[in-house]
């Protein structure tokens, strides 16, 4: 009974084919999107990982500086003649052959001897490793990108696998020369075992403190935001993906009611053929879940190298740019195909499984939702819009802020059908002409059957407006930001301390004026921050984007009495105007806020005089040059010092090439915007396919009273399109709104800025024409089928009584 | 000699190929002792000593060490022996600023009971400040471990403080010589092989030690004898030698005895005989004979633990036997080192140690 049972289910989708073809590719989509999303994230932590772990950092104890990134390598030296066992790693960023790379100075001989240097240094001279110009440890990936840079200071590039990638392994001698930093130390690794009795270390090195290993280290946490992005968009797609399942799902229980009553009245227990169809959804999700991890590591193969370049860019972490298969994602991929799938036939098992017996097998468009269940929805878009709306001004943190769009968009989709409802019967008031009234009612007896997938459409759309909206948002105060900041007309970069200092002299009797620019690590509002010396000149009075500053902010920054800091790092600390901020060689009240579009980090700028007394010894190498010939200042330049091009930079090209960061920081997002409107686009189909077979008792007796085939068509088409264009002008507020969340609750948490909400009128068309085309491709094939009805179908539906 | 060496280039070895390649004698001899020395300073004939100054580093040599090994006793009569030892190992001749000194240090130190050995290693860049040696006032050290010049000597080294901790060990020595620092071989031209290899090599065989040593059931005050080694080279050993015996003795009549082996093809011997009166003969040749009595199995090879030492025409005939034959130095690059109880025609005490056995 069972097998026979089994069978007479699955015949269904044989004679069905196109129907079981949208259930599997809903599914594979939506898991598709989800799993490649993961896939990318779990590429990206495992590399974090692995650079916290280089020498067992991620396991070990260690001295930091109170208040400063660095502090003098004599203290490590105390430590361990008080018997301490510590080891010194120097850290720092340089760039070079176009990226950006972490320096990791060390002392393979007190390195802890589970960090399991000794083995790298092993592959080659110890003399070569620690004596100028050294020898750097790579990954091959790495070396192999380095093979033509010049490395400051000039050391060897070896390959070294287990180096991860991004990191250069250097002597500490060697990385201190590479960075700058002669003499300094970034912290001290306390290895695993103390002895006991040794003198307190605070007396030996005071200004340290002593902290807890770093599980994940800071490109983690600094990147933490931007992974949640995408999970939530990983997320947004799997829950259009579901809307595409449901839908099938339903279809196919209610089409197949006769079946199920004809299995029941032979003797079938209800809930065996509950579990029957269970099993049944069980083995397409498996397949299609299957198939989707597949097609989710294929897509996030294809984003990985974008967005590795985007966290390189923003965060100077390094992913390697493949995706290798990890049993996380692929078992989550599969779980989460299986548990979506259940939840989408969960209502349908349920009803089947108390069906009565002899129940009316009356084909009935599945859903259809009544005045009472329009009325529910309603009240639960009402509730959840209330909770967006208390989480926008209550909510804290990147969680809330995704909460809320969670709230807002299901709110919104629940409100869809609710709103088409109350726009169709105004429109049935209005109408006049039997056709017109005729269009009207069959639209309104046909939104309930398409309104899931319509609602899969508006939170595409809605998400597409609202994220193109936030990075057009976001380009214009970018591009605006970037005119002010880059007020100098060239900029010029030393390669070494006496080069620039050569260079400042030969600069100063060309160019009108010479700004050095000069920064230093340093840990601001206890994260790794940095901190600039500014000249005093009128380029920076003029054009600085101070968001807020006391009346004389730039005396008070030239006199050392005051600093600005950037508007990440003031929001994150929730610093106002006087406040003192905690530097290294002391706290300075702020004096101006400026914004800050480069990256997350927190900044503070400083009078050069000031800067150069809290980090002395640090050389002028960077400077910006005011000139009203920069071709000309530049070419002397490079004839003179003989610079590569990358060290003489025009302002064209520095905006050119941070544009370029832009553009390719949002690649990822426009990818997976538009298959997430692909993947609605399918919904709609789906749903259109499916009802379309059942229109036919509908359709017949207007085809009867004298209608062609062809006029029928069209008139679907054109319901269709009316629909699609109802439901983008109604995602078109709800977009926006999700752009205002994106932008002044998101953004803020995520990167620290805050930015205006513009509006692009032209986008919004192009969108609404491509909701339109979208929708017209999803009706194309139903249309298609009614406008080649036999006309035998049509009289045969007088003859039956279904 | 004491090539303690071996250690010495162990370091290298130890940070950069691991314990394995240290000990992978063939053809390099111990610990790499018997590789190349270009560039490096050799030793020279006619060197003549000049301290307080060579009490401290000699950077344009490839190989040097500062070891101290004491015989000791407790008050209930038991036997206990002490090591401390710095070695200096040059990648490359000279010296450099900060971090890119050649110089590298390692140092062993150790403690022997009747019943358990303990011993602990320390690695250390030059340049830093973080291990070093200075000549006057003599100070040596690494990390939290030091040999300490103290004032009130005619010579730097006549008044030493020794201070070091491992696992499951400490101690804190004082040192005083009770006679003047002595050269060996050839006004400390000390030849090591039939191919002519030498080292610069000179001994402070006068201590007498107190101090205190911390093992596991907690302070034992001890007094004993103790010997300081000094000797630097380039290139101590032939690539065919591939470990040496060397026993530093202490006879109650106040003389004392360094003899030593180098195993090559033929064994290489030398020694020198030291008088009461601090007067030292250099042995040769046939002058010294060695011959292990008995073995033990120590961690997993049979290693020699009781010696016969004799010099015929000084009347010397003696037994050298371990007081704990498991004196292993179980290190980076390890080793057989521990104090010995002397008795026949010269009854004492004393150290061995012993390289280049392999399981």
């Amino acid at each position: 009974m069972m097998r026979a049972g089994m069978a007479a289910i699955l015949s269904h989708w044989r004679r069905h084919p196109v129907q079981l073809a949208m259930l599997l590719a809903g599914l594979m989509l939506a898991t598709a999107l989800w799993t490649g999303v993961q896939a990318i994230n779990a590429e990206a932590r495992a590399s974090y990982a692995r650079a916290a772990a280089v020498l067992g950092q991620d396991r070990l104890e260690r001295f930091v500086a109170e208040g400063a990134a660095r502090f003098d390598q004599a203290a490590h030296v105390a430590l361990r003649r008080a018997g301490w066992p510590v080891s010194p790693v120097l850290e720092g960023r340089i760039r070079a052959g176009g990226l950006r790379l972490t320096v990791l100075g060390v002392d393979p001989l007190t390195a802890p001897p589970q960090s399991g240097l000794a083995g790298l240094a092993a592959q080659g001279g110890f003399l070569r490793f620690i004596t100028p110009p050294g020898e750097v440890l790579a990954h091959p990936v790495t070396a192999a990108r380095l093979t033509e840079a010049a490395l400051p200071g000039g050391p060897a590039i070896r390959a070294a696998e287990g180096v991860p990638e991004g990191t250069l392994i250097a002597d500490i001698g060697i990385a201190q020369a590479m960075l700058d930093a002669p003499g300094q130390v970034s912290r001290l690794l306390i290895a695993a075992e103390v002895p006991a009795g040794l003198p307190d270390w605070r007396e030996i090195a005071p200004g340290l403190v002593r902290e807890a290993p770093e599980g994940a280290g800071d490109l983690a946490r600094l990147t933490d935001s931007f992974h949640l992005n995408l999970t939530a968009f990983g997320l947004l797609a799997f829950a259009v993906g579901l809307f595409i399942v449901h839908a099938a799902v339903g279809l196919a229980f209610e089409e197949r009611r006769g079946t199920f009553r004809t299995l029941r009245a032979l003797g079938l227990p209800g809930g065996r053929l509950a579990a029957l169809l269970a099993g049944e959804l069980l083995l397409f999700a498996v397949v299609a879940g299957g198939a989707g991890v597949v097609l989710g590591w294929l897509i996030a193969a294809a984003l990985l190298p974008d967005v590795a370049a985007t966290l390189s860019g923003l965060y100077g972490a390094a992913v390697p740019g493949s995706v290798a298969l990890r049993a996380e994602w692929v078992a989550a991929g599969l779980a989460i195909a299986v548990a979506g799938t259940l939840a989408a036939g969960a209502q349908a098992l349920w009803r089947i499984a108390r069906l009565p017996v002899l129940a009316p097998a009356r084909p009935r468009a599945w859903a259809m939702a009544a005045a009472g269940g329009l009325r529910a929805q309603a009240a639960a878009a009402g509730a959840l819009a209330v909770a967006a709306g208390a989480l926008a001004v209550r909510g804290d943190g990147v969680v809330a802020g995704f909460a809320l769009i969670g709230c807002l968009l299901l709110a919104a989709a629940l409100a869809l059908p609710v709103a088409l409802h109350l726009a169709l019967r105004a429109a049935a008031a209005r109408v006049r002409g039997v056709l017109a009234e005729w269009f009207v009612a069959d639209t309104r007896q046909q939104v309930p059957g398409l309104s899931l997938s319509l609602m899969a459409l508006m939170l595409a759309l809605a998400a597409n407006v609202g994220v193109a909206t936030m990075v057009a948002s976001f380009r214009a105060t970018f591009t605006g930001w970037l005119d002010q900041r880059l007020a100098a007309e060239l900029y010029v970069t030393a390669r070494s301390p006496d080069e620039g200092a050569r260079l400042a002299s030969f600069l100063a009797a060309r160019a009108e004026a010479v700004l050095p620019i000069v920064s230093a690590e340093a840990v601001l509002d206890d994260a790794p921050g940095q901190v600039f010396g500014m000249a005093d000149h009128a380029t920076f009075r003029d054009a600085w984007p101070l968001i807020a500053a006391a009346p004389d902010v730039w005396d008070r920054v030239a006199a050392g009495t005051g600093v600005l800091v950037n508007e990440q790092l003031w929001r994150r600390a929730g610093l106002r105007l006087g406040d003192p901020l905690p530097l290294p060689g002391g706290a300075l009240p702020v004096a101006g806020v400026y914004s800050d579009y480069g990256n997350p980090a927190g900044q503070a700028i400083l009078g050069l005089a000031d800067f150069d007394r809290r980090f002395p010894g640090l050389p002028h190498q960077a400077f910006a040059v005011r000139t009203a010939d920069p071709a000309g200042v530049a070419e002397a330049v490079t004839a003179a010092f003989d610079l590569p091009p990358d060290r003489v930079l025009d302002q064209a090209a520095v905006k050119r090439f941070s544009l370029a960061v832009f553009e390719r920081t949002f690649a990822v997002t426009g990818a997976l915007n538009l298959l997430t409107l692909g993947v609605a686009a399918v919904a709609l189909l789906a749903s259109m396919v499916t009802l379309g077979a059942m229109r036919l008792p509908q359709l017949a007796p207007v085809w009867a009273a004298g209608l062609t085939r062809g006029r029928l068509a069209a008139l679907e088409m054109a319901r269709t399109l009316m629909l699609a264009a109802l439901t983008a002008v109604l995602a078109l507020p709800v977009g926006l709104a999700l752009a205002w969340v994106l932008l002044a609750v998101v953004n803020v948490q995520a990167f620290g800025w805050r930015l205006p909400l513009h509006l692009f009128p032209g986008d919004w068309a192009v969108l609404f024409a491509a909701a339109l085309a979208a929708a017209a491709l999803a009706a194309a094939l139903p249309v298609r089928r009614i406008a080649r009805l036999a006309p035998a179908d049509l009289l045969r539906v007088f003859a039956h009584e279904r | 000699m004491n090539a303690r060496a071996a250690a010495a280039v162990l370091l290298a070895a130890m940070a950069l190929a691991g314990p394995a390649a240290a000990q992978g004698a063939g053809g390099g001899g111990f610990a790499g002792l018997g590789s190349a020395a270009e560039g490096f300073a050799l030793p020279d004939p006619a060197w003549r000593p000049d301290f307080p100054a060579d009490h401290g580093p000699h950077p344009g040599f490839r190989i040097e060490w500062w070891y101290l090994t004491a015989a000791l006793e407790g008050p209930d009569g038991r036997a206990y022996g002490a090591q401390w030892t710095l070695f200096r190992t040059a990648l490359a001749p000279g010296e450099g600023a900060g971090w890119s000194s050649p110089q590298v240090w390692l140092a062993h130190a150790a403690v022997t009971t009747e019943t358990a050995h303990f011993a602990a290693e320390r690695l250390a860049r030059g340049g830093i400040g973080q291990a070093g040696v200075t000549a006057d006032p003599f100070a040596a050290w690494i990390d939290d471990w030091a040999m300490q010049g103290l004032p009130g000597g005619a010579d730097a080294l006549d008044r030493i403080a020794l201070r070091a901790r491992g696992e499951g060990f400490a101690f804190e020595l004082a040192a005083e010589a009770t006679g003047p620092v002595v050269l060996h071989g050839s006004g400390g031209y000390s030849v090591k092989g039939p191919g002519g290899q030498a080292s610069h090599y000179y001994s402070q065989p006068f201590y007498r030690v107190t101090g205190t040593l911390t093992l596991p059931e907690g302070p034992v005050a001890v007094t004993g004898t103790g010997w300081l080694d000094r000797e630097w080279s380039s290139q101590p050993l032939d690539a065919d030698q591939a470990g040496w015996d060397w026993l530093a003795l202490h006879f109650d009549d106040g003389s004392r005895l360094m003899a030593a082996q180098v195993r090559g093809a033929a064994p290489y011997r030398f020694g020198t005989l030291i008088g009461a009166d601090s007067a030292a003969r250099p042995l040769d040749g046939d002058a010294v004979r060695l011959t292990p009595l008995a073995g033990a199995r120590v961690a997993g090879r049979d290693v020699p633990v009781r010696w016969r030492v004799a010099v015929p025409d000084a009347g010397i005939d003696v037994t050298a036997e371990a007081v704990n034959p498991q004196a292993w130095m179980d290190l980076g690059v390890s080793y057989w080192e521990g104090p010995v109880r002397v008795t026949g025609t010269h009854p004492g005490r004393g150290y061995l140690e012993m390289t280049g056995y392999s399981p």
